[in-house]
């Protein structure tokens, strides 16, 4: 069906466009006109988007559906169903499923599922070692072929330096990149905590800044001795982002995200031992997080992601150190990345490039924009819309969030994927 | 955001989780009633009829007889009826959770739990989770707190020494590891003493200890110059596994309380021990057996704080008008 | 509202009543607080040479989960061992009786006395339990609300108080 997206507040950062257009959009749901309808066009339906933002989908490089494998937890269906919901259209899953997304038929699993209920895009990771064991390469060029947009050993640092070697120097053969949990395994040692005044208030066993400190700095070496193209996940401590500043000064091909709660909470968030802010890596201090709301600004950090992880209620109602870590995320990333506006962080403009053109162009992949020809894949916003995070109103399975019961601006009104309208907030 | 949990809504102790947000004026209360019990434990009859019907269960998931056992006898002295459950806990066995365990216990009528954990946490998990009629005592979860043992450790200065304002007063051992330490060190700030020391090696303080209101020391002579009161903590031999320490000769020469380290003291200084001692790693014998030790009194102050908590928390529960707030 | 009994002579009655038992050689309890008090003019006047008792009723209340722990309990001192002693138990009021049946389980946690009479300064009507005093300094009628407290140690005084709700039995 052939649409218009009348009166709206077109932002697409990529593409320089900021202001009041129409978007027009084709029936094989691809963007056809900015500002002015093309010759000949007939919209078939109309969406009044006046005083609202019109943007690309978001893009959303972190998100685990927990399928297969951890059903219990969520599913595919319910959390693309979540994502769209929230305005993300693009997502990005790694690879430790169970089985582990090892093998081409598991990749094209997860894409055709997504593909089968027709709510986001799912671009999966592959794994950089066989079972994510830190041995045994992976067929990455055929991964690749299947769908994968990068290689990753998720939680599981590769602990022979040798074995990294070998699968970024292989990465670099095949132009692929490296998507890096960077932490030192002996540091972190049982850690859940920030190793900081918390923690030795709480009597939590600690993670001491060093662990993400010292992964980073092993793995900047071989990513500069190897060539690959590599990108940090969920950079937390403000000592490693000079450290990635630094290399991407000297020209290294190197990227890094945060995700949206290191940005808003710190470690004097676990008060009675809350684990709703059990995550890791673990919220650290004050003062990183003001390195990290500088390294959006700076451009050190290209993106903003959820690190979506939903759980079941008794994954997180067990002591904090048994509890597992992880926020459902999927439904305040950009509400949360918003707020860093009305905070004075972040204009409006770099915000929504940092959820959108930037994560895709990490991920090599053809979406965050809206020029002409881009496929209509369009998130549709109220800034003025007020709400509050209820878990009975999430759409996530997951409702693990400490963000529960707090009041956030921004909601997504409509979503297209491919020029379908798959989401439609009623109120009500 | 923080409500705390250990208050009812009319002000009264419901739990004893920790001794963190207790202020001076409730911990001198805990302290007056104790002392009360004190008599009771010298008579013949050591019973009194207080906690009659009610049930106390010792809910412990890391084996302890010591503690175990004076939770017991406090709680059988105020004529309570208890039941012990040495629960083993797994941390990577799909067992029962742990809200399943107290759940299933509460369905029996419980009125008290004592719980004891391995993990940081677990107090406030299950104090969280329990209908209002049901109590908790924390007896020690993970590294985070034992608040009986610092309200012992507390009583025994005030009856040794008098006024906590003039003391000044060391910690030695491993702060990192310890829950009686951190509840030392809440107990004895709230009370206002004048100096309180932690000495242990950088491997075993935490980080940014300072924080807690304390002075780290790495020289046990010079922490210990011109102090009123040493409070002992035990080292557990797995340190050595852990890199913490090298050996427990290294440990006892450098650390280890021996009676020539003690003359840094004052002369009149008190020694106070936990237990159970390691003899010869953390304490020397001739301090241990020594005048300036008040290790044994302590465990008897230990069943009367614990019968005094007990009272506090299982006492004045009926909602009627005219009852003392 | 002050009453007109004559503490005085309360007194001297009761020393007078218990002069029959002194051929037993009776050990002297008070009940903290008022009965302490009473307890030590009689010591006086009967020229009593061995130390008073004191208890302190407190953990033997039955109402201890209405009303719960009172930090101030003083702690009971029975000096002597009551095994086979003629105890004369005192208290200021006797109203409902049931602080004298908490005495009276304290005591008998510490021995088995020989026998235990009972001596109050001020009897008054309202008894929950069968319990009666055989040597009483003044018999005093009131109505439900009220209550008579023995202010002291010196001077000895009767002080009238109007209670709305729960009283606190004695």
């Amino acid at each position: 069906m052939s649409l218009v997206i009348k009166g709206g507040r077109l932002m697409d950062p990529a593409n320089a466009v900021d202001g009041n257009r129409d978007l027009y959009i084709d029936d094989k749901g691809f963007v056809v006109g900015i500002g002015a309808a093309p010759a000949g066009f007939k919209a078939a339906r109309t969406i009044d988007a006046s005083g609202r933002i019109v943007c690309p989908g978001l893009v959303d490089l972190r998100a685990r559906l927990r399928e297969p494998g951890f059903e219990y937890k969520a599913t595919i269906e319910s959390e693309a169903r979540a994502a769209v919901a929230s305005g993300i259209t693009t997502l990005c899953c790694p690879p430790d499923t169970v089985p582990v997304i090892d093998t081409p038929a598991m990749a094209q699993m997860i894409q055709s599922r997504a593909w089968r209920f027709g709510f986001a895009f799912i671009h999966p990771l592959g794994a950089l070692t066989q079972n994510l064991e830190g041995k045994l390469l992976t067929d990455m060029e055929a991964l690749d072929d299947a769908g994968c947009v990068g290689f990753s050993n998720a939680f599981k640092p590769v602990i022979d330096t040798l074995v990294l070697r070998r699968a970024m120097e292989y990465c670099a053969t095949f132009d692929l990149t490296v998507f890096l949990h960077s932490e030192d395994p002996w540091l972190r040692a049982g850690g859940r905590a920030h190793e900081g005044e918390v923690a030795t208030r709480l009597g939590l066993p600690g993670t001491p800044e060093a662990a993400e400190t010292v992964g980073v700095a092993r793995d900047l070496a071989l990513i500069e001795h190897t060539g690959v193209r590599a990108h940090f996940c969920n950079i937390s401590s403000a000592r490693a982002l000079t450290m990635i500043a630094q290399a991407q000064q000297h020209g290294l091909p190197v990227s890094a995200d945060v995700t949206a709660h290191h940005l808003h909470l710190t470690e004097h968030d676990v008060v009675d031992f809350n684990t709703q802010c059990h995550v890791r890596p673990p919220l650290r201090s004050a003062r990183d997080r003001e390195a990290l709301r500088a390294a959006l600004k700076s451009g050190v950090l290209a993106a903003v992601c959820s690190d979506h992880q939903p759980h079941e209620p008794d994954a997180k109602l067990a002591p904090f150190a048994q509890s597992e870590p992880g926020i459902s995320g999927l439904e305040t990333l950009l509400p949360l990345t918003l707020a860093l506006t009305d905070e004075g962080v972040l204009g409006l403009s770099e915000a929504i490039a940092l959820l959108t053109h930037r994560p895709a162009d990490v991920l090599g992949i053809d979406a965050g924009r809206l020029g002409v020809g881009d496929t209509a894949d369009v998130c549709i916003i109220d800034l003025q819309a007020r709400w509050t995070l209820e878990a009975e109103r999430m759409i996530s399975r997951g409702r693990n969030s400490p963000f529960l019961g707090r009041p956030m601006h921004g909601r997504v009104t409509h979503t297209l994927v491919g020029g379908r309208l798959v989401h439609e907030y009623q109120t009500g | 955001m923080t409500r705390d949990l250990q208050f009812d809504a009319s002000g009264g102790l419901t739990h004893l989780l920790t001794l963190e947000g207790l202020s001076r004026q409730t911990i001198l209360e805990i302290l007056d009633t104790a002392e009360s019990f004190i008599a009771v434990g010298e008579r013949e009859i050591k019973k009194v009829p207080l906690l009659r019907g009610k049930t106390v269960v010792n809910l412990f998931f890391e084996p302890s007889t010591r503690t175990r056992t004076t939770f017991e006898i406090a709680a059988k002295r105020l004529s309570a009826d208890v039941i012990n459950l040495a629960v083993a806990a797994s941390s990577t066995s799909k067992g029962e959770t742990l809200l399943d365990t107290v759940r299933n216990l509460e369905a029996m009528r419980t009125d008290l739990f004592v719980v004891r954990h391995a993990e940081s946490g677990a107090a406030h998990l299950i104090a969280q989770h329990t209908p209002p009629h049901v109590h908790i005592i924390n007896a020690g979860d993970g590294r985070h707190a034992h608040p009986t043992q610092g309200l012992l450790d507390v009583f025994t200065i005030r009856r040794h020494k008098g006024a906590f304002e003039n003391l000044k007063v060391a910690l030695i051992g491993d702060i990192l590891h310890s829950r009686v330490a951190r509840s030392d060190i809440h107990a004895l700030t709230t009370l206002g003493v004048q100096e309180l020391r932690v000495i242990a090696p950088k491997t075993l303080l935490p980080t940014a200890v300072e924080k807690l209101g304390v002075r780290p020391y790495t020289d046990m002579r010079a922490g210990l110059a011109d102090v009123d009161v040493i409070m002992m903590l035990r080292i557990q031999r797995e340190r050595m596994q852990g890199a913490h320490i090298p050996s427990e000769q290294e440990y006892f020469r450098v650390y280890g309380l021996t009676p020539d380290k003690l003359e840094c003291a004052k002369p009149d200084a008190i020694v106070l021990h936990p237990g159970p001692m390691n003899r010869g790693l953390e304490i020397d014998s001739a301090v241990a057996d020594g005048p300036r030790s008040v290790i044994l009194p302590q465990v008897t102050y230990g069943i009367a704080v614990r019968m005094a908590v007990m009272a506090m928390i299982l006492g004045g529960r009926e909602d009627t008008p005219g009852r003392r707030a | 509202m002050r009453t007109d009994v004559d503490i005085e002579a309360a007194l001297g009655r009761m020393a007078e009543g218990l002069g029959v038992f002194s051929a037993r050689n009776p050990l002297m309890i008070g009940i903290h607080t008022g009965g302490v008090w009473v307890a030590e003019r009689l010591r006086r006047l009967l020229g009593l040479q061995e130390a008073l008792g004191s208890l302190d009723i407190s953990f033997y209340r039955d109402d201890f989960t209405r009303v719960g722990v009172n930090p101030e309990v003083k702690a009971s001192n029975l000096p002597v061992n009551v095994d086979n002693r003629h105890l004369i138990l005192v208290d200021d009021v006797l109203h409902t009786g049931r602080t004298i049946r908490a005495a009276l389980n304290e005591i008998f946690d510490y021995g088995r006395p020989a026998s235990v009479t009972l001596a109050v300064l001020i009897e008054r009507d309202g008894r929950e339990l069968p319990i009666e005093a055989q040597v009483v300094g003044a018999h005093m009628r009131l109505a439900r609300h009220q209550h008579v407290k023995l202010l002291g140690p010196e001077p000895l005084s009767l002080a009238m108080q109007e209670v709305s709700a729960r009283e606190d039995g004695a």
